[in-house]
């Protein structure tokens, strides 16, 4: 089966797009590396190759997961299926 | 069925000193930005030599000056160099670089500019580089143990398919040579930022551990003592951002699945030094890609990894710059720049394994004389690190 995003380990909160055209409405399939399996989650954008969307609610000033570490956090509100990337989330470096 | 590297050789140049390189260039090193000119003079009079040119070497003292000898008479010393000539607007350092190369045994030459004008030393040096070249041509690779290779790697323009596909790759690949025993490098000491915990438990000892930790902390402090904001568009880049990378934690994560699952890391190095054993080594650098390549040739490295998201040129002028990309747009788009494919670890087609199997292929390709896209193009990136300002 084709897939659309790839997420890397369970727990993460975000996905990453791999296929070109993902548009606003799509059902999308994505690949959990770690343990093999397979999610479902509805796009809420237009999302670009490579860059990621959110699997999971995530409430303003969370934690976002991603390899099961922590890759910094949401300055808003962020839902699933919704485009996550530097407009909704900050490093907490530097 | 994997490919079995035990029984592995390679056909290498073994050199004076007992390295074993994959090239056999002979150079045209100019000490200073001054002597360019001569330098490329000798490499457009002599075909097939090569001249370094880059833009340092005067009035630099300190650990900025060591820095910039080490890492001249590192290059020279690469065993991927047959020859050296060398070309220095006076004596007195000319003469330094040479000792240093000199070391190893293999043939190096040099020439101060001051007192005989470019046209005299042009005359000179060519003829040098001649007899070189011509030696050079005669000289004929022997089947070589896989150990002797050395081998680097450096990411750049990297996006999320980075740490999804080109990482893993290399990480599988380094996995895979470190249980031979080859000797491996990594480095770019700001792109491990947010996943620095994860380097220090690799680290085969609490010394080395230290030593690591250290090396970290301090580059965190140069950045915090020059930033002007968060770094943004710097670290990640503008090239990470539109690529898909949102924050310096996720781009780090992914950087550091080229040092693999299994390996340890068995030493730390500051820059442009040469490792003194086999194993997995990191160099206190810089994550600019030239300036990074530069000092892993400059180390000793023969063959070098380089995974790309985006689509990063970059070459070296003795060093083969290996390119792996999963990105599928890259390798459709960019396309000539791309040595090894593995998007076909993002559509699922493809495993880990198969990755790092198809990566160690083009290695083995690449040190038969198969020539790297990098190469191919001619890009020839030649950065020296600076530490600080000249006096």
């Amino acid at each position: 089966m084709s897939i659309h995003f790839v997420v890397h380990e369970e727990g993460d909160s975000v996905g990453v797009v791999v296929v070109e055209g993902v548009s606003a409405g799509e059902v999308l399939t994505g690949w959990v590396m770690e343990d093999d399996q397979t999610i479902n989650v509805t796009a809420r954008n237009d999302i670009p190759l490579g860059h990621k969307l959110a699997i999971l609610d995530l409430p303003a000033q969370a934690t976002v997961i991603k390899y099961g570490v922590d890759i910094g956090r949401t300055i808003a509100p962020i839902s699933a299926g919704e485009h996550l990337h530097v407009h909704n989330v900050k490093t907490k470096r530097w | 069925m994997g490919l079995e590297l035990s029984e592995k050789t390679f056909p290498g140049y073994r050199r004076e000193n007992g390295r074993v390189g994959v090239r056999n260039h002979v150079i045209v090193l100019p000490v200073d930005d001054l002597s360019n000119a001569a330098a490329e003079a000798v490499a457009h009079n002599i075909k097939g030599v090569l001249a370094l040119p880059h833009p340092y070497g005067r009035l630099q003292f300190g650990a900025d000056l060591e820095l910039h000898f080490k890492t001249l008479i590192g290059t020279g010393c690469n065993p991927n160099v047959a020859a050296v000539v060398v070309i220095g607007i006076e004596d007195g350092w000319t003469r330094r670089v040479v000792e240093g190369i000199a070391t190893t045994g293999k043939p190096v030459t040099g020439f101060g500019i001051e007192g005989h004008g470019d046209h005299e030393t042009i005359r000179r040096a060519s003829h040098a580089a001649r007899e070189y070249l011509q030696w050079a041509s005669e000289l004929q690779r022997e089947e070589s143990p896989l150990v002797d290779l050395w081998v680097s790697t450096k990411c750049g323009e990297s996006d999320t398919t980075s740490g999804c596909g080109a990482n893993p790759t290399v990480g599988n690949a380094f996995d895979k040579l470190y249980e031979r025993g080859l000797t491996l490098l990594f480095g770019e000491t700001t792109e491990l930022t947010g996943g620095e915990h994860l380097v220090a438990a690799r680290c085969r000892t609490p010394e080395i551990r230290g030593q690591f930790q250290s090396m970290f902390d301090r580059y965190q402090e140069l950045v915090n003592r020059h930033k002007t904001n968060d770094l943004s568009e710097s670290q990640p880049t503008k090239g990470n951002i539109a690529g898909g990378l949102t924050t310096i934690e996720e781009k780090a994560l992914g950087n550091i699945q080229k040092i693999g699952r299994k390996c340890l890391i068995d030493g730390v190095l500051d820059k442009a030094d040469v490792p003194t054993g086999p194993g997995l080594w990191f160099m206190d650098s810089s994550s600019a890609a030239a300036e990074m390549v530069t000092l892993c040739a400059a180390a000793g490295f023969v063959i070098h990894f380089f995974p790309t998201g985006q689509g990063n040129v970059i070459g070296n002028p003795i060093l083969p710059v290996i390119k792996i990309c999963a990105n599928p747009r890259t390798v459709r788009t960019m396309a000539e720049h791309i040595d090894v494919d593995v998007s076909g670890l993002l559509r699922r087609e493809m495993s880990p394994d198969q990755a790092g199997d198809a990566l160690l292929e083009m290695m083995l390709r690449t040190a038969n004389g198969r020539l790297t896209a990098a190469e191919a193009l001619g890009h020839r990136e030649f950065v020296l690190t600076r530490l600080f300002e000249s006096a």
